[in-house]
């Protein structure tokens, strides 16, 4: 038995992917979230936006790889990254104007809105693979490793390695600051507060004079943030393939719903739920059990209670599991 | 005679496209009043007043605030002119604390709200306890205070306030209305609508009795209680 290099594998190959997946995660259902609670619909486009603000980020951060300029050991990509959100708030701002504000107007019902936002997603769709086609795209530069795997075995003379991509610390570092900063709004500011009154009860809201149209075009700028940061964040750490983007769409939702779609709070503890779930389910345990376990009861198989290529299957059954026991989901959300 | 602070004269209309519900039915309430809406189920007591703050269609009549012909504002517009408003439900944010549901109410004003908050927790001392105790955790009687509060935020010099003892026990009623006596002692003047009619009349400076959409009976608080008409329809004898 040796506990310290089972700790060691274990944070290598779950906690660390789990922390920086979950932080990927929680930023999108965020997005979705917002939505739902100030536009009351699911956003089924949320995942092509994601693509799309990255795809932008990505063509910024070629652009100055062109010229020569860099972040030293970070990636380019935190450059590129604030005219990605610009140009992302514009397609968002002009879809809203264009198409859902229309929908708006008549007082459409939410399951309008979800259809129509399912047409936005394939727009989207096309319009990025138009762009950048729908093949895998690699755009992370600077240092690869806060800690290498060799370098951790050398200093602390254990036989297990523990690896900390930068892209890792970047996403759970740059995740925590982007939270911090929507409660701090959603909980201080004068506009921060309106929103959630108007997410809270509309016709009150408008009774105070709150203008609903301002509070939609600053949902809809919030949302581009998010989404681009969360795509530009899992396109480094992973990479960026369109189709990836759409698939995310499901774990996010998962992570949406199981915290309370409209809650914030929820959102972030759902993208945690999810992301765990899925690395531990999928992950095989024969390493760490190797070494927690005495010798007699060392597995012989890998212990992998689900193979990777099923990971969307983790997400569907805590979605289920989740709808039909706790509506809510775990925090005060609205039912779905 | 002037013209009433807030006037609704002979309104005639219904919701959106629908039927009529008020037939040439007016409403008024005066500076330092209290004028009270009583009637039997479905006589068009919260129509009423919703057509008095503008959430229905009038094809006949005019409101006016003030002497100014405010008919065809919305009723956002005629909050800023002045008219504070509280529903029947839904009157709270329920998932904000009880001092952010006050700085929602006062919304719309650019100027320090500070001291308004102060004058709605001295009015309401139990409100200054929960300040930050979000709204939808309290118990019936605080929720309507809470209401009540929000819509005195904007400085009102009207207000509306749409059945606010309904679903309350009697003890915490009693406490509303002392409430709400409380209120119109600072000059502002109040138009209510009420399901415990031999109360809120008591309290009435002005009653209207409502039937089918029409003013019934109207007269003061006593004398409606006197009448003996009125007594045998609306107050079971």
């Amino acid at each position: 038995m040796d506990y310290l290099n089972a700790l060691v594998a274990l944070a290598n190959f779950v906690i660390v992917p789990g922390l920086a997946y979950g932080s990927q995660l929680a930023l999108g259902a965020l997005g979705v979230t917002l939505i739902y609670g100030i536009l009351r619909f699911s956003n089924f486009a949320h995942g092509d936006t994601m693509a799309f603000g990255t795809m932008v980020t990505i063509l910024f951060t070629w652009w100055f790889q062109s010229m020569g300029l860099s972040f030293g050991p970070l990636p380019t990509a935190l450059l590129a990254l604030p005219f990605g959100i610009g140009v992302t708030i514009l397609l968002v701002l002009g879809t809203d104007k264009a198409i859902y504000a229309f929908y708006r107007e008549q007082k459409a019902k939410p399951v309008i809105f979800v259809m129509v936002s399912l047409g936005v997603m394939f727009m989207m769709n096309g319009l990025v693979r138009f762009i950048i086609g729908p093949g895998d795209q690699r755009f992370s530069d600077g240092e690869r490793f806060l800690i290498k795997a060799r370098t951790f075995k050398e200093m602390t003379g254990l036989r297990e390695g523990l690896a900390i991509k930068t892209s890792q610390g970047i996403t759970v570092i740059t995740a925590i600051v982007v939270v911090a900063a929507l409660f701090w709004f959603l909980n201080k500011t004068r506009t921060g507060k309106s929103m959630r009154a108007y997410s809270d009860n509309e016709d009150l809201a408008l009774l105070s004079g709150i203008n609903p149209d301002r509070v939609v075009m600053i949902t809809w700028m919030i949302v581009a943030v998010l989404a681009t940061i969360a795509g530009t964040l899992y396109g480094l750490d992973k990479s960026f393939k369109p189709f990836t983007y759409f698939q995310l769409l499901l774990p996010i939702f998962a992570a949406a719903i199981v915290g309370g779609l409209g809650n914030p709070l929820g959102a972030i503890a759902g993208g945690f739920v999810i992301a765990f779930s899925e690395v531990t389910i999928t992950y095989a345990w024969k390493k760490v059990l190797n070494y927690a376990l005495p010798d007699a009861l060392a597995p012989d198989g890998l212990v992998q209670l689900l193979s990777t290529d099923y990971k969307f299957a983790v997400s569907f059954g805590i979605l289920i599991v989740v709808l039909l026991f706790k509506p809510t989901g775990l925090f005060k959300g609205k039912s779905v | 005679m002037s013209d009433p602070y807030l006037i609704g004269s002979a309104m005639t209309g219904g919701y959106g496209k629908g039927p009529d519900i008020l037939h040439d039915c007016t409403i008024s309430v005066n500076k330092g009043e209290i004028a009270v809406i009583v009637g039997p189920n479905g006589a068009g007591k919260s129509t009423g007043m919703k057509a008095l703050f503008g959430m229905l269609n009038l094809r006949l009549g005019a409101v006016r605030l003030d002497g100014e012909d405010i008919t065809a504002l919305s009723p956002q517009d005629r909050v800023i002119k002045g008219m504070g408003f509280v529903p029947q439900t839904h009157n709270i944010f329920t998932s904000m604390t009880v001092e952010e549901n006050l700085e929602m109410g006062g919304f719309i004003r650019t100027d320090d709200i500070s001291e308004t908050i102060e004058q709605v927790y001295h009015l309401f001392p139990i409100l200054k306890d929960k300040r930050n105790q979000p709204a939808g955790e309290l118990s019936g009687g605080q929720r309507q205070q809470v209401a009540v509060g929000r819509a005195l935020m904007t400085k009102p010099k009207v207000l509306m306030l749409d059945e606010p003892t309904a679903g309350v026990s009697p003890i915490v009623m009693d406490e509303l209305f002392d409430r709400i006596i409380e209120v119109s002692r600072t000059g502002l003047p109040i138009l209510m609508v009420e399901q415990n009619a031999k109360q809120a009349l008591e309290i009435a400076d002005k009653g209207y009795v409502l039937v089918q959409g029409r003013n019934a009976f109207t007269g003061t608080g006593q004398d409606l209680l006197a009448d003996p008409e009125v007594r045998k329809s609306f107050l079971g004898g």
